[in-house]
């Protein structure tokens, strides 16, 4: 097992803007690693939140590689893949600097169980068909953008430092996906059926990503995260307009909808998928190349 | 081929089937700019739907490693190109015209960047 120190891949981590200055958390006492301050928990179950969807959905997204309608698109979904995957690491070995444990980003990624992710269940779906993927990238980058936009002014160096580098990236994510769902909406009469049912079988995994769990507010009390209430209307509206340039309409309201991944409660796929991120972390400890 | 005549014979062939590159997206041919002062360089060609998928394909495909500050995207079509068997009659005409090189200065020794 790695520590943040020997992790192969911690070297990566430094070049993200101000990514390893844990004295900075804005728990005090909390970068010490001599346990964790009071509140630590809550945070760091926060910062896991944001780490987990980026690291989850990476997973999902590089699924398309060799599987996307041409090669270019391969490269394009695998190009965020990555930009996701660096956003979680960002944010890994600084959380195991806040909750005391001193784990690093392989402990996170790698060594962790179903119970111990806090990733929404819209990340963590089996991945559908091409307008499905349109769908949930959609969504989940215009939460990104909101996310990022606001958590730049994070009173919590890292984050801001995380946010600032991540809200160029998920900008374009969101760009990438507003055209797709346009060109599929506004495009022939199987394409535009396929897209609004997309958006349609996506819905129910939304409201989760804008539920004011305990973590969040009192990330948000710190001034170091933010309410994923005030993130909605700006949603909404940024997918709205994608949605009516694309001649689609945007299904108002879910029978049902997702609960429970901020606390560790997850659906069928998440097994399956932890299952084969990790079997070779697990089968060969330490395993470096 | 063992004397068996593949060429297809004009009007009584059927008109062949549709393949996969046929059906598929157009061709684009992508210049990148290395970085300001430099002109674009054509680096490759990748396929796109339309003009603004084409310039974010080449974005993933050839900027990766941040190659460049500046892209443009042409659809192959809309190239006109030279053609390989007019080469003798494009080229060859100024191999002997090594005038054309100004070669026959004597350049004075303290005249820099000539």
């Amino acid at each position: 097992m790695t520590t943040p120190q020997s992790s192969p891949l911690r070297s990566d981590t430094s070049r993200g803007p101000r990514s390893s200055t844990p004295q900075s958390s804005p728990l005090p006492g909390a970068a010490e690693n001599t346990g964790a301050a009071p509140g630590a928990k809550p945070y760091a179950a926060y910062l896991l939140g944001l780490a987990d969807d980026a690291m989850v959905y990476a997973q999902r997204l590089g699924e398309w590689m060799t599987n996307a309608p041409q090669i270019e698109e391969d490269m394009a979904l695998g190009n965020i893949a990555l930009d996701l995957l660096g956003q979680a690491r960002g944010l890994y070995p600084y959380v195991g600097s806040i909750d005391g444990t001193g784990r690093g980003e392989d402990d996170y990624a790698m060594q962790r169980d179903e119970r111990e992710w806090h990733n929404v269940h819209l990340v963590e779906q089996e991945r559908g068909d091409f307008a499905d993927e349109m769908a949930r990238l959609l969504w989940f980058s215009a939460y990104q953008v909101e996310l990022h936009t606001a958590l730049t002014s994070s009173t919590d160096d890292v984050v801001a430092g995380v946010s600032g580098k991540a809200l160029k990236e998920v900008r374009y994510h969101l760009d990438h996906a507003s055209l797709w769902v346009v060109r599929l909406g506004d495009g022939t009469e199987e394409s535009s059926r396929r897209m609004q049912a997309a958006l349609e079988r996506v819905l129910p995994y939304l409201a989760e990503l804008f539920d004011d769990d305990e973590a969040s507010v009192l990330a948000a009390g710190l001034g170091a995260g933010v309410l994923p209430s005030t993130l909605h209307q700006g949603v909404v509206d940024r997918v709205t307009r994608v949605v009516e340039q694309a001649t689609l309409t945007l299904p108002d309201g879910s029978r049902w909808r997702s609960r429970g991944g901020r606390a560790g409660i997850h659906s069928r796929p998440m097994g399956y998928l932890l299952a084969e991120m990790q079997h070779i972390a697990r089968s060969y400890p330490g395993a470096t190349w | 081929m063992s004397g068996v005549d593949t060429t297809p014979t004009s009007a009584t062939t059927p008109a062949p089937p549709v393949t996969a590159s046929e059906r598929s997206w157009p061709l684009w041919e992508v210049f990148v700019r290395g970085k300001r002062g430099l002109s674009h360089v054509h680096v490759g060609s990748l396929h796109a739907p339309d003009a603004e998928l084409a310039l974010r394909n080449a974005r993933d495909v050839y900027t990766r490693r941040q190659e460049g500050v500046s892209i443009w995207v042409v659809k192959a079509d809309d190239v006109t190109a030279s053609s390989p068997s007019e080469k003798d009659s494009f080229f060859d005409p100024a191999g002997d015209k090594i005038y054309r090189h100004p070669t026959f200065y004597d350049v004075p020794e303290d005249v820099e960047y000539l």
